[in-house]
Parts: structure tokens; sequence; C-alpha cells
């Protein structure tokens, strides 16, 4: 059974590739039983997210100064 | 850097700015370069390199504004030609990055394990993660992303620099451990480590705000 702290190293390495077929397993069953670690994957998908947002310049559209948001199409 | 009401000169920029620009004016490249000198720096940490990119980035796309079409903002388009400078720059550098600055980069890592984690790997009480709000609305607001950006920028330099390139600049993890020159498994360590301080700095600064600040 892997830890907690094992299955933080698998959620990072599932970003990075895909598992082989005994680290998924691993992983769901840990999973299964765990809500903290459930969060935590699921907090790595957001980082995704949002660094994705960041990369396509979304951050900066945040500031209402900087963004006219009647820019014509 | 100075934030002077007036933009600085760009070489070419008056002449151009003349120009017919199929929609694009000086003027909105220029009200960009704040930002781009922003996020250019987070990225390479070295203002007079970032001072470079954006400079050249401005120019490009002055000079390339036909091929702007029109599909995506300004915005996004100017900064897909910044990205891809400093893709390119990053590639030059990571040749003179050495692999000891790599893995010594993280010297409280266990420290920050320990915080975290007990003796059995087991979240300590306190830290187990709980769910995060919704983060697309959290990103339309100006403090999240001042919140994101200070977390960014407090990634130790090294490990911030692989997280970039991997997250930010959308290398494969592969490409990255090749062109660094370290193993697999040094490469996803870094990563690991970069994700984990990430994460716990935006639980603290944005998810669970009323825990305690990172």
């Amino acid at each position: 059974m892997l830890s907690c702290k094992q299955v933080t190293e698998v959620c990072s390495t599932e970003m990075d590739r895909p598992l082989k077929l005994g680290e998924r397993l691993a992983l769901q069953a840990h999973l299964m039983l765990c809500s903290g670690c459930a969060n935590y994957r699921r907090q790595m998908k957001t980082l995704r997210q949002v660094m994705q947002a960041y990369a396509e310049g979304r951050a900066v559209a945040a500031d209402p100064e900087a963004s006219p948001d009647d820019r014509p199409s | 850097m100075s934030r002077a009401s007036t933009p600085s000169p760009v070489p070419g920029l008056a002449a151009a700015a003349h120009e017919d620009m199929q929609g694009i004016s000086a003027e909105a490249l220029l009200s960009l370069r704040a930002d781009m000198l922003r996020f250019a720096r987070l990225q390479l940490r070295h203002a007079e390199t970032a001072e470079d990119l954006v400079q050249e980035s401005i120019e490009a796309a002055l000079r390339k504004s036909s091929t702007f079409a029109g599909r995506s903002t300004l915005k996004t388009w100017v900064f897909a030609i910044l990205r891809n400078r400093i893709v390119d720059h990053l590639r030059q550098a990571s040749r003179t990055v050495t692999m000891s600055s790599l893995v010594n980069d993280d010297e409280d890592w266990q420290q920050n394990l320990e915080t975290l984690f007990n003796d059995q790997g087991g979240w300590r009480d306190g830290r187990r993660p709980v769910a995060w709000p919704d983060p697309e609305q959290s990103m339309q607001t100006r403090q999240f992303w001042a919140v994101f950006e200070h977390c960014l920028d407090h990634l130790p330099p090294a490990a911030g620099r692989v997280f970039m390139m991997r997250e930010f600049l959308g290398f494969e993890s592969d490409e990255i451990c090749r062109q660094l020159g370290i193993s697999t498994s040094n490469c996803h360590v870094i990563l690991h480590r970069a994700r984990l301080r990430l994460r716990t700095c935006m639980d603290s600064g944005w998810g669970r705000p009323e825990g305690a600040s990172c």
C-alpha cells in the first residue's frame, strides 16, 4: 500500500507520462480510501489548468485596466 | 522597472506607427509591454534578458503584423511570439545550467516534507488536502493571479525553471531531461517538488484562505 507521501509523487508522475499498470492500480486503491489524496490529485489538475490559462495570457486579461471588454470581434 | 506613463522608445516603432497595421496599432502593442515584461521576468529570472526578449518580440510583432489574422486577441498573439522567444532562449541557456544547481536547489525540502507528512508518510493533522474552490471563477479576479504569481516566484529558482519549461512552455518532460542533461528520475523529482510547493502555497494563499500564509 502506498503512503500519502508516495501518492503525491505518483500524482506528479501522472502529469508527465502515462502511468504503468501497477502504478495506476496502486494509485486507485489508495484514492478509494483517502479523500485527502484524491483532493491532492484534483489540485494537480487545477494547477495545470491555471498554468495553461496563465500561459495564454489570461492572467493579464483579468486586470480590468488592461482589458477592454468591449473589444470589437 | 519604471512604470512611466510615456512608453519606452521601441526602434522602428515610429515608422511602423505610420503604416496601416491591419488593425494592430503600435500603441496597443506598447500597452502590453509591462505585462510582457512581468511575464518574461518570471520566466527567466533575469531582468535584462527579459527586457531584450520583450523588445525583440514587439519588433517581431510589428514586422509580422500582416500575419495577425484576428482569430485570436492581439494579446494572445503577441504572447505566443514572446513565448517562442523564451523557449528558444531557454533551449540555449539550459546547456549552461549545471546539474548540481538543479538537485541542490532545494535545501529545505526535507523540512517541507516533514511539515506535511508524519513518519508513516500520512498527511499530518490539518495538512490533509481539502477540495479547492472552482478555479474558473477565481481566475477572473486579480487577487487570485497575484497569489499565483507570488507562489510561482517563490519556487526555488532552478526547480521553478524546470517547472515552467514543463507547464508554461509545454516541453515534454523527456525533452527537458535531455536538454538539461539530467536523468528522467531526477527530472520527475524536481517537477514533483515544484508542484508540491506550488500546491502548498496556493492552498494557503487561495484554496484555504484561513490557513497560514505561504
